[in-house]
């Protein structure tokens, strides 16, 4: 085992993956010294800054995949897909199907996500619901370095498109870059055991559609995934004191959904609580309750979600985005219910 | 008709030293995230705000706080929603790259491009419901690449609208030599689309009031949307706390914790030929350093080009700038008041 850091682990991946396949090049919007490392090792041919024209090079991305390459796009936040989804919309999640399953598009978007830097409502966004809804796309959220490895090298195997979600305090460098920006004077509630943790020696793949059990618990089963996961672990110790027993999943991959794990852990507690910084309506909240009521199970339900439009005022935003006092109050209010 | 600089040059300086009280409050950690200063932009907003009338729009990027100032609108209220307060001009709610006033018809937006779009709107309300007034859309020369923007222009062209689209060109797009992701000129660009162009010195108040003011009679009058290409710096950078610049202001502090992974990079068994590497850390090498020289220089700081004019009232001067100066302490003292 070794000890690494989020972005390290990215790179890591990306550099032994590069080195052993020459079809994988990466673009994206300053990526030459937002990566400078790999555009040492792999230079300017294979490592490309792009115009701001999301529309153009991810787009770009899908037909280069089609024609035999296995572009890695960066889009540095995913609040900028906006001006690009026709690409994913339209194009990459539709191939498959419309080639009547002959032809597939294998490249990997690498984007950013999430809140908690006081960035405003335009620059801190989840989306993996509604990425997840068009069907096609595969959508990967993970919440460890280890996660964030394993699942960075399936993505560059598989042969279809992902969207490979960072949040952006797992990452030194975007916490750094869009937070402290060489301050001392201001501070974030980071998820520390994200941001660093032991990785395997050597890269095994993650398989998609795998939830990882953090915590094993009999009264009650959280569900999150990102930086919510680290929220619901600090919650449940507190939930402990209230001698309240949580079990935690990570879903690791929002599509496709490991549906038998969630079953077994909510059908064995009686109780759902999602925890979910996407937004709350007609998101990955809703359809985690759907799958329980489509399996039978009889279980209560909560979901504590960001409701509305990120504030810029650090203060509420701290209350919008999913906290751990939140989700004590959802955990406790559901337990209250029966 | 000649410019009345002295009213010019209040405007700039009064902008210039408000920006530097939210440079100290954003140090201070009293603003989030990255902070993208109008610095170095004065004169072309002065040049072009200052000729605007009731019933004008304006379509602002992620450098609105000097057009929103010389608009007329309370400093306080800015400030106020820099720092995230309830009582600022959007109730904390935006934050500094989306600042907005109905009275005045202003709107901005952090996606790069999007006052494209937005300048079209306002200027089919202008022509549709207030005949002889006119939108402006500001943005950077990097935006000129994203789809939304280049598609406004032909919208405005078809359309005839009374827009004027102001490129403010620094050659940088965040880390990126814009000329390196960007085919052709960009007033033979705007020129096919069959806009009115006109390119002017940015740091040049006068020159820009001149062309500015031209585009805008024209416009007014029924004759069409024109592109306004003109050439300024920004001299804290990309944003405050902006990697390049601490790089480039100090290579030798910032540059050493890279070097190790830069090194090791460049000496990985598979990758680039050595070639390919060398010219990639030559360029990483030389961004930083050549971002701060070009953004820095004293004849480009267009504060420095207009106090020059002046200079030779010098009580005069000192006097607009004493008065100016007691302003602005006056709007810090009242923007932390509880
Ligand atoms: C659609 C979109 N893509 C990327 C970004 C990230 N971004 C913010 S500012 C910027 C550079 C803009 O350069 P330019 O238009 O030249 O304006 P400048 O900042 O130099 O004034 C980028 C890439 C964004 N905000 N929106």
């Amino acid at each position: 085992m070794r000890t690494m850091s989020f972005d390290e682990t990215i790179e890591d991946v990306l550099a032994q993956t590069m080195a052993d396949d020459p079809r994988i090049i990466l673009f994206g919007e300053d990526v030459q010294l937002f990566q400078a490392n790999l555009y040492t090792q792999f230079g300017g041919r294979r490592i490309r800054d792009t115009p701001i024209s999301e529309g153009a090079f991810l787009g770009a991305a899908i037909t280069a995949a089609m024609a035999g390459m296995r572009p890695v796009v960066e889009v540095s936040l995913v609040d900028f897909l906006g001006v690009a989804m026709d690409a994913l919309l339209n194009q990459a999640s539709k191939l498959e199907t419309f080639s009547g399953g002959k032809w597939k598009a294998p490249f990997v978007l690498r984007t950013t996500c999430g809140g908690g830097l006081g960035g405003g409502g335009q620059h801190q966004q989840s989306l993996w619901g509604w990425l997840s809804h068009i069907p096609g796309l595969t959508v990967v959220v993970p919440s460890t370095p280890a996660d964030a490895g394993g699942l960075l090298f399936s993505a560059l195997q598989h042969d279809g498109p992902v969207i490979y979600m960072t949040h952006k305090l797992f990452t030194d460098f975007w916490v750094e870059n869009l937070g402290y920006l060489g301050r001392k004077t201001v501070d974030f509630d980071l998820p520390l055991a994200g941001m660093r943790g032991t990785v395997p020696e050597k890269w095994e793949p993650i398989p998609f559609g795998q939830a990882a059990i953090k915590r094993s618990g009999v009264d009650l089963t959280i569900i999150s995934v990102g930086v919510g996961v680290h929220r619901t672990l600090e919650a449940a110790v507190m939930l402990e004191e209230e001698g309240i027993d949580t079990c935690v999943i990570d879903l690791r991959t929002v599509s496709p959904m490991d549906t038998a794990a969630i079953c077994e852990a909510v059908s064995s507690t009686g109780r759902l609580l999602v925890v979910d910084e996407d937004y709350q309506g007609f998101g990955l909240s809703g359809e985690l309750a759907a799958i329980i009521l489509e399996a039978g199970i009889n279980a209560n339900y909560g979901r504590v979600c960001t409701e509305k439009t990120i504030p810029y005022s650090r203060e509420l935003e701290a209350q919008t985005l999913p906290n751990k006092e939140r989700i004590v109050e959802g955990a406790i209010e559901l337990m209250d219910r029966s | 008709m000649e410019p009345d600089l002295w009213y010019l040059y209040r405007h700039m300086f009064r902008s210039r030293l408000f920006e530097q009280v939210v440079q100290v409050f954003w140090e201070q950690g009293l603003i989030s995230f990255d902070m993208h200063m109008g610095y170095g932009e004065e004169a072309i907003a002065a040049g072009i705000v200052c000729q605007m009338v009731d019933g004008d729009a304006m379509a602002l990027d992620h450098r609105g706080t000097p057009p929103l100032l010389m608009r007329g609108i309370e400093p306080t209220l800015i400030l106020r929603e820099l720092m995230g307060r309830p009582d600022g001009l959007c109730g904390g709610l935006g934050g500094h790259m989306h600042l907005y006033s109905r009275e005045h018809l202003c709107a901005s937006s952090g996606i790069v491009g999007s006052s494209g779009p937005a300048g079209a709107g306002f200027a089919l309300a202008a022509q549709y419901l207030r005949p002889g007034t006119l939108a402006i859309a500001f943005f950077g020369e990097g935006a000129i690449n994203q789809g939304m923007l280049l598609e406004s222009m032909n919208l405005a062209v078809a359309w005839q609208l009374p827009l004027l689209f102001v490129c403010k060109d620094d050659k940088w797009s965040i880390s990126t030599r814009s000329a390196s992701v960007t085919g052709g000129e960009l007033v033979e660009r705007a020129r096919g689309f069959g806009l009115h162009t006109v390119e002017v010195d940015g740091a040049d108040v006068e020159a820009v009031w001149h062309s500015a003011g031209e585009a805008m009679k024209r416009t007014r009058d029924g004759g069409g949307p024109t592109f306004l290409h003109a050439h300024c710096v920004h001299l804290e950078g990309h944003h405050l706390g902006f990697f390049l610049f601490r790089v480039g202001r100090d290579q030798i502090k910032e540059m050493i914790p890279l070097l190790g992974p830069l090194l090791r990079s460049a000496t990985r068994r598979k990758g680039g030929s050595s070639r390919e590497r060398i010219r990639s850390l030559t360029d990483i090498a030389t961004r930083p350093r050549d971002a701060v020289k070009e953004q820095t220089q004293k004849e480009k700081d267009p504060l420095y080009r207009t106090r020059q004019k002046l200079i030779s009232d010098r009580d005069r001067l000192e006097a607009l700038e004493a008065e100016i100066n007691v302003e602005i302490q006056d709007v810090m003292e009242v923007a932390l008041e509880d």
